[in-house]
């Protein structure tokens, strides 16, 4: 892109002074943006900062409180999610919209075509589908069911249900959380071609690196505000984390591992397929003192890994190892009892009790203890200071022991969980996701905690999505693919391209089962 | 238009909307009872006075209400884990079968034996009737809605059997009825000559022991835990099934103490309209007191004082009783459209 020349290409798209506010909480505050034809603005925030309510706001799911919107030189109908779609602007949800039963082409032409057609003109769309794809490097068989597709592809299929559109403004919002890093590349290639093609696009993120290498602009957003605008090109990538945070990153320094004894071993375990992948085969143990990274994109076993490991799905076959002891019957209450600590992905399914307290929550895992019951009546007096020992200890910001769980922010209720999980120094650690959509401050307090556990002599098993997070914390890393592990490498063996390849299924030899 | 939850809930919205519900109820009735020809300030008042505008008329309100607040505590408890038991009605005919078997002259024991044994009994057969669904629930995946709704017309059908046949009372000049409990099996009448008897005690005793089963046990912690959220209660170690399996005893049972206080303390023997569907009155009873125990005393009366007001008030103005049962209807469904915007709010845009 020729930056000299960007000031004068007009403007497509124009939000001024978008203010919303829900009760107390303004989530937008006099938040101006203008996009340019031909331009990628990147919308930079953490989770909170107000990207995604000022989307809602321009697809008319939220009117604005105060502010307008002009698309194409025209003000947008506020509150009608049919007029920013008319006014061409395309928007790719981070969970995609897609009708798995139906094939890509089904999937882009629905809703285009009046109700009372009787045939979808198959053809000719298919004509356009193909044309499109090859214009913008989107390659997708129009024919295929979305279930063969890959996360990747299925990505493809939502931008080119957009162009299809005569989508000219296209939104898309963290795209890159499901990709590997080649499809990211492709992505961005992809984006590359619909600018040069005069399309616009903003791209949500809070990812620094991405945002460097695919914006022209960046937008930053803080607690509703913006925070700040910078040419890309001449804004570092420190300057842009402050102003995302606010201040000052917090920085946690990891030393180097004192790695003891095995603590953890799965040996040879497959489970039964329970709707998403199954592991098969497999091998790994986890050694006192030491962060074992598993990456893997979403969808490959590592939510079967992780529930193994909780204790909440049976293994059909292999053995299960603790502290040198095979445990026959492998259950929650099992992995309680020999001391492991359980971060689980999904804080609101699984993690916590939503209608119930904070007293309530914390006790879950331990409130047959003598501790907290006596001839199975509870002790709501210990339940609570428990409770309270836990807000103080780990920095959780609620009103009371007796407050609803559900009124907590993600990252208080993921600290309430490290809090019930590693109150009691557990020295084997499962961290499945455990700072998914947090907050920087959140993730670094979490990552401290982790570092801490390890650094106690703790064995720690981090399952992520998020490569960096990986390669940060991880002492050795371990990437999952279809159910089968790879050979683990240790901390900066792998290059990012290198981790991407094991990320996508290469260099597995399927069959081969090493004991990591 | 959608739902958007509500971070919380007021003080006063706890009472408005509840309220509410019983305004729009009236406002709903009303409507009727001025298509069917009548005044409804009367009606109501007539209502009013039919449920407690005399001693007689409170204690027969009290006698109605005392299966409805055992079916009531059924259902609260079994819903309050997420066990849709809408089988209270074959619970508590299985009481009370076990109540003649066992009371008509089977064991001969004085009253403070006999009675708590017959008790019992009944809650265990009750009890084991609950399970049954619950085990198939658990470890099929078989839905407890559609097994405990079609147990009570199997039930009903195994009771007239059994009046046909092995229970039927001999003396009974042919009709489909049990012998008559034996006076130690029967229960007290709480006044000389009037008919509230001691299983409205009873009722009470056991709306408090499950209030405190709920609130200060290991055991009601966990049913809550799993009704609210099984998958999480799963990963903390909280043995899933079997809370179901406990609460399907202790639900189960409740039922099956209102079919045994209506045969021990006010009919004296079994016959097929034991209960005009009381466990049935009993979910709209539980939804009403918001699956509180306590509450399901005072929802129980309330519900009770329709019935019976309305049937006074059906004498005097030219209203059908059937009143009663749209009245209780409609308070079921304005009360869960009431407790649905306590907790929600309804957004348009």
């Amino acid at each position: 892109m020729d930056d000299a020349q960007r000031p004068e290409a007009e403007i497509v798209l124009r939000l001024s002074g978008i203010t919303k506010r829900f009760g107390p909480l303004v989530a937008n505050d006099a938040i101006s943006l203008t996009l340019r034809r031909g331009e990628v603005v990147a919308l930079l925030g953490e989770n909170g900062a107000g990207k995604t309510t000022l989307m809602n706001i321009l697809f008319g799911h939220y009117t604005a409180d105060e502010g307008g919107i002009e698309a194409f030189g025209a003000p947008l109908r506020p509150g009608d999610p049919n007029a920013a779609l008319a006014a061409g602007i395309g928007m790719v949800h981070q969970h995609f919209t897609l009708a798995d039963q139906m094939t890509v082409l089904e999937n882009i032409v629905l809703g285009t075509r009046p109700l009372w057609s009787f045939n979808l003109g198959k053809a000719a769309a298919r004509k356009r589908i193909r044309k499109l794809a090859a214009d913008y490097g989107l390659e997708v068989e129009p024919d295929r069911m979305i279930t063969e597709l890959s996360v990747g592809e299925r990505q493809r299929v939502e931008i080119l249900k957009a162009l299809y559109r005569e989508a000219r403004i296209l939104i898309l919002d963290e795209p890159t959380a499901v990709l590997t890093p080649m499809e990211t590349q492709a992505l961005f290639a992809t984006l590359k071609k619909l600018v040069a093609a005069g399309l616009s696009v903003i791209f949500i993120s809070h990812k620094l690196g991405e945002v460097q290498s695919v914006s022209d602009r960046v937008v930053v957003l803080r607690g509703g505000k913006l925070a700040g605008e910078r040419t890309t090109s001449e804004a570092t990538r420190r300057e842009l984390a402050e102003l995302m945070v606010g201040g000052q990153l917090p920085v946690n320094e990891i030393g180097p591992p004192s790695p003891g004894a095995i603590l953890f071993e799965l040996r040879g375990v497959s489970t039964r397929s329970t709707g998403g992948a199954a592991l098969r085969q497999v091998s790994i143990g986890l050694r006192g003192g030491e962060i074992t990274g598993l990456a893997g994109i979403s969808g490959n076993g590592q939510a079967a890994l992780a529930a193994l490991i909780a204790g909440t799905v049976e293994a059909s076959q292999g053995d299960i190892i603790v502290h040198g002891e095979t445990i026959a019957h492998w259950s929650p209450r099992a992995a309680l009892d020999k001391g492991l600590g359980r971060i689980p992905e999904d804080r609101h399914a699984t993690g916590m009790i939503g209608d119930m307290s904070v007293a309530e929550n914390v006790i879950s895992e331990a409130y047959r203890s003598p501790r907290f019951s006596r001839f199975g009546f509870l002790d709501w007096k210990a339940a609570a200071s428990f409770a309270a020992d836990i807000i103080k200890a780990y920095d959780v910001k609620c009103p009371s022991p007796e407050a609803r769980v559900r009124l907590l922010s993600g990252g208080n209720m993921q600290k309430l969980i490290l809090g019930r999980a590693l109150d009691g120094g557990p020295d084997i650690i499962l961290a499945s996701q455990p700072t998914r959509g947090l907050d920087v401050g959140a993730v670094a307090y979490v990552h401290a905690r982790l570092i801490e556990a390890r650094d106690r002599g703790a064995a720690v098993l981090l399952i992520s999505e998020d490569l960096d997070e990986i390669q940060t914390l991880s002492d050795r890393i371990v990437v999952i693919h279809r159910g089968h592990l790879s050979r683990p490498s240790a901390r900066g063996e792998l290059s990012v391209m290198e981790l991407g390849e094991l990320l996508a299924g290469h260099g597995h030899d399927e069959g081969a089962h090493h004991v990591a | 238009m959608w739902l958007e939850p509500r971070a919380s809930t007021s003080g006063a919205a706890t009472i408005l909307w509840p309220a509410g519900a019983i305004l729009a109820t009236v406002v709903f009735s009303s409507v009727l009872v001025m298509i069917a020809g009548a005044s409804p300030l009367t009606v109501f008042w007539l209502v009013a006075k039919g449920a407690a505008g005399s001693q007689f008329a409170l204690l027969e309100t009290l006698t109605r209400a005392t299966p409805l607040i055992f079916t009531g505590l059924a259902v609260a408890v079994a819903f309050r884990a997420r066990l849709w038991n809408i089988g209270a009605e074959a619970q508590l005919y299985l009481g009370a079968v076990m109540t003649v078997v066992l009371g008509t002259g089977a064991v001969t024991l004085p009253s403070a034996g006999l009675i708590p044994l017959i008790m019992l009994a009944a809650m265990l057969t009750g009890a084991l009737a609950l399970l049954g669904p619950a085990i198939l629930k658990t470890r099929f995946g078989v839905d407890e809605v559609v097994t405990t709704l079609l147990l009570n017309f199997i039930v009903l059908l195994f009771v007239s059997m059994l009046l046909e046949g092995p229970l039927k009372d001999p003396t009974g000049l042919g009709w489909p009825q049990s012998k008559r409990v034996i006076a130690e099996a029967q229960l007290p009448r709480l006044i000389k000559g009037k008919r509230l008897h001691f299983g409205f005690v009873l009722a009470i005793v056991s709306a408090v022991i499950v209030w405190v089963i709920m609130k200060k046990t290991v055991l009601g912690y966990e049913m809550r835990a799993v009704g609210h959220n099984a998958e999480a209660a799963r990963f903390a170690g909280i043995p899933v099934n079997r809370v179901i399996a406990k609460t399907a005893l202790l639900s189960g049972g409740l039922a099956a103490l209102a079919g045994f206080s209506e045969v021990a303390g006010l009919k004296g023997n079994l016959t097929l309209d034991l209960s005009p569907g009381y466990g049935y009155t009993g979910i709209v009873v539980a939804m009403l007191a918001m699956l509180n125990p306590l509450g399901v005393i005072a929802a129980a009366i309330f519900v009770a004082g329709i019935f019976v007001g309305a049937d006074a008030m059906s004498r005097s103005a030219n209203v059908p009783s059937y009143i009663a049962e749209v009245m209780v209807a409609t308070s079921l469904l304005t009360m869960v459209a009431a407790i649905m915007l306590m907790r929600y709010r309804v957004r348009w845009r």
